[in-house]
């Protein structure tokens, strides 16, 4: 894992020591909220509905057990015992004072933490493949990328007044676990005659005007790859709509432009940049790459996991659904579930929080990951030792075998927390989980990814969602509209809209005729919600959802 | 006929905290909607909405929100308002932890 150097320690505890002073000068009346607004945003600190909150950034989703234990001390010292992890990896502390907030940076800062860049017209954390280093399927680790990434973007002096916010997201592997293409840029470790290098992609994004992302460059070559990237971030920050912020993003850019035109721009403003940039970096990259070395996997016998998966059909359901390969013989990547039935996605109290780090520690080489799905992962774990790790988890509420399944919900933040969003998403998501744990035909259902957004900016990615939610005020009310077939992977889709929105307690039996009709019309269990709607169409869900008519006329349309 | 004017509170977020505020009818912030000022007057209001906008070190983002008057107090008209005055629903907290 990497650690600050001096130069990353020193750079934080002074970022540090200017917001404790601007926060000073907030209180004390000599900066109005106007001034101390862009300042705050630069530290991570919003203004949202009911109180102040606080997004801590946790580059590439990686953490040391000493990270979440901290992360449980802000929670119980400054907080309400809870965190909240998102969709982009990084947790957010809902209820904190304005006092308190450099504090809790300074004690961020002692295990190597920032909130430096989650928000605000910048770079913004640098997420990755919650899997990395440990995929079975992966060409190489794609977080010394992400890092370099990271050091590169942060504070970068041409990079700070953006047109709009800008997301990278790196993937190692060919399954794309990272949602690379619904990013500014998404990136994909390959090789190339036996040579790594890195397939870049541009103009992603979800939000008001969604968008897959466009292949800039098939291979890019390590050497290459910063300069690169930031030529293609230097002719958006010129050529970007700064006139209409629903336009600024780079998507509409692309979408404006043409990727050819984008290509040949950025290949130009490459040619500067690579010149500029010299050989620094990929000195630098070794420097980090050998941070992120495998830990010494041990070879040992795995009868314990056998014999639990045998005798105990709790285990066994747990092991069915949270545990995935491992490149490592022996080993597992173990999902811990923050979606119990009924509780608010993304949820983690600190005792909870502690557990984790512990388990990290006594069994999973001190690594703990977060899943823009919300999420804990505990990445190299031996199955001998899954029996001990899963009896944890199971006394503290985190043995929930459900990742992947129609309650491992993705919901954002929404009307109960958030000052943008038009409509919660919390109880929509708790309703449908609390739902289908009574029908107990979750595992029949198989792969099923629901997401839900509280507002059109789609936080919760219910544009990718398998069905996708999203909360809207109607005329006062709050209405949901459903879209279905949408997919977060390398196959990435745009869902596509139902029809007509439904009232919030019309929800669930919406889902539920949804997944009925599914269940009726799949081929066999082995065919996946995605792989029927793609088959079937969106007809049969339509006549289900608003009557035999409706369906007809969507055919004859 | 001209539009009869919506009923409305002032309200705002503290600058310490973070939590839902209203003016009250003697110039306090006050963390109760059932204590705030409504106001049925719109030049009143506006009058009431400058001065309340002046006190920056008190308050943050302060703008009038459409109420209805009722005997208990003034209840929102939107549900968002409604959220504010409560807490989200997800955790008793917020107002909620102290009513």
């Amino acid at each position: 894992m990497y650690s600050y150097t001096d130069f990353d320690a020193a750079f934080v505890a002074e970022r540090n020591r200017q917001f404790r002073a601007q926060v000073e000068r907030r209180i004390s009346g000599a900066l109005t909220e106007d001034e101390f607004k862009p300042l705050r945003l630069m530290n991570g600190l919003y203004l949202q509905l009911h109180a102040y909150m606080l997004r801590v950034a946790i580059p590439y989703g990686t953490l040391s057990s000493a990270q979440m234990d901290q992360l449980a001390l802000l929670a119980e010292k400054w907080d309400k015992g809870y965190g909240h992890f998102t969709t982009r990896q990084n947790i957010q502390y809902n209820w904190p004072e304005l006092r308190d907030v450099p504090d809790m940076l300074d004690a961020l800062e002692q295990v190597g933490m920032h909130a430096i860049q989650t928000s605000g017209n910048t770079i913004r954390n640098v997420t990755a493949d919650h899997f990395a280093g440990a995929a079975a399927d992966e060409i190489a680790d794609p977080r010394p990328v992400a890092e370099l990434l990271r050091q590169w973007s942060t504070d970068h002096p041409e990079f700070q007044f953006l047109p709009r916010k800008f997301k990278i997201a790196v993937t190692g592997a060919e399954n794309d676990r990272a949602v690379i293409k619904a990013h500014d840029i998404g990136i994909q470790v390959v090789k190339r005659d036996g040579r790594i290098g890195y397939r870049v992609l541009v103009g992603g994004g979800l939000g008001r005007t969604p968008m897959i992302g466009k292949e800039l460059s098939p291979f890019v070559a390590l050497e290459d790859l910063l300069p690169y990237v930031e030529a293609v971030v230097s002719v958006w920050n010129l050529l970007g709509r700064r006139d209409n912020k629903y336009k600024a993003r780079i998507k509409i850019t692309v979408h404006e432009h043409g990727i050819d035109e984008i290509r040949s721009l950025v290949e130009t403003r490459f040619e500067e940049t690579r010149q500029a940039f010299g050989t620094a970096a990929l000195e630098l990259f070794d420097d980090i790459a050998a941070q992120f070395q495998p830990p010494a996997f041990r070879n040992a016998p795995t009868e314990a996991f056998d014999a639990a998966y045998e005798t105990d059909p709790t285990f066994r359901a747990w092991a069915d659904t949270n545990l995935s390969a491992h490149r490592a013989t022996g080993y597992a990547i173990a999902q811990i579930s923050l979606k119990a039935h009924g509780a608010t996605p993304g949820d983690a109290s600190a005792e909870q929080m502690r557990v984790m780090a512990q388990l990290a520690r006594d069994y999973g080489h001190d690594e703990l990951r977060i899943t823009h799905e919300q999420n804990v992962v505990l990445p190299h774990v031996h199955k001998s030792d899954l029996p001990a790790i899963h009896k944890v988890l199971k006394a503290h509420g985190l043995a929930t075998a459900n990742i992947g399944r129609i309650s491992d919900i993705i919901a954002c933040p929404g009307m109960d927390y958030c000052a943008l969003a038009t409509a919660r998403s919390i109880p929509i998501a708790q309703e449908i989980a609390t739902r289908f744990d009574e029908l107990k035909i979750e595992n029949d259902i198989g792969e099923l990814k629901i997401k839900i957004s509280g507002c059109i900016n789609a936080c919760g990615h219910h544009h990718v969602g398998h069905i996708g939610i999203l909360g809207l005020d109607r005329a006062g009310v709050e209405n949901y509209q459903i879209t279905l077939g949408g997919d977060a992977t390398e196959t990435a889709a745009l869902g596509d809209r139902t029809g007509p929105g439904f009232p919030a307690e019309g929800v669930v039996p919406a889902i539920e005729r949804i997944v009925e009709t599914y269940m009726a019309q799949r081929s066999g269990p082995e065919e996946t919600f995605l792989q029927t709607y793609r088959r079937i169409g969106m007809d049969p869900f339509k006549a289900a959802l608003y009557g035999e008519e409706a369906g007809k006329k969507s055919r004859a349309a | 006929m001209p539009k009869p004017y919506t009923p409305k509170v002032i309200t705002a977020n503290a600058l310490l905290e973070g939590d839902v505020i209203y003016l009250a009818a003697d110039d306090r912030w006050v963390r109760a909607l059932k204590d705030a000022e409504i106001f049925t007057d719109e030049a009143v209001a506006q009058v009431r909405l400058l001065d309340a906008q002046s006190r920056a070190a008190e308050a943050v983002g302060v703008y009038l929100a459409d109420m209805e008057p009722t005997k208990d107090g003034p209840r929102p008209v939107h549900f968002r308002e409604e959220f504010r005055a409560k807490g989200p629903s997800n955790h008793v907290h917020g107002k909620q932890e102290h009513a």
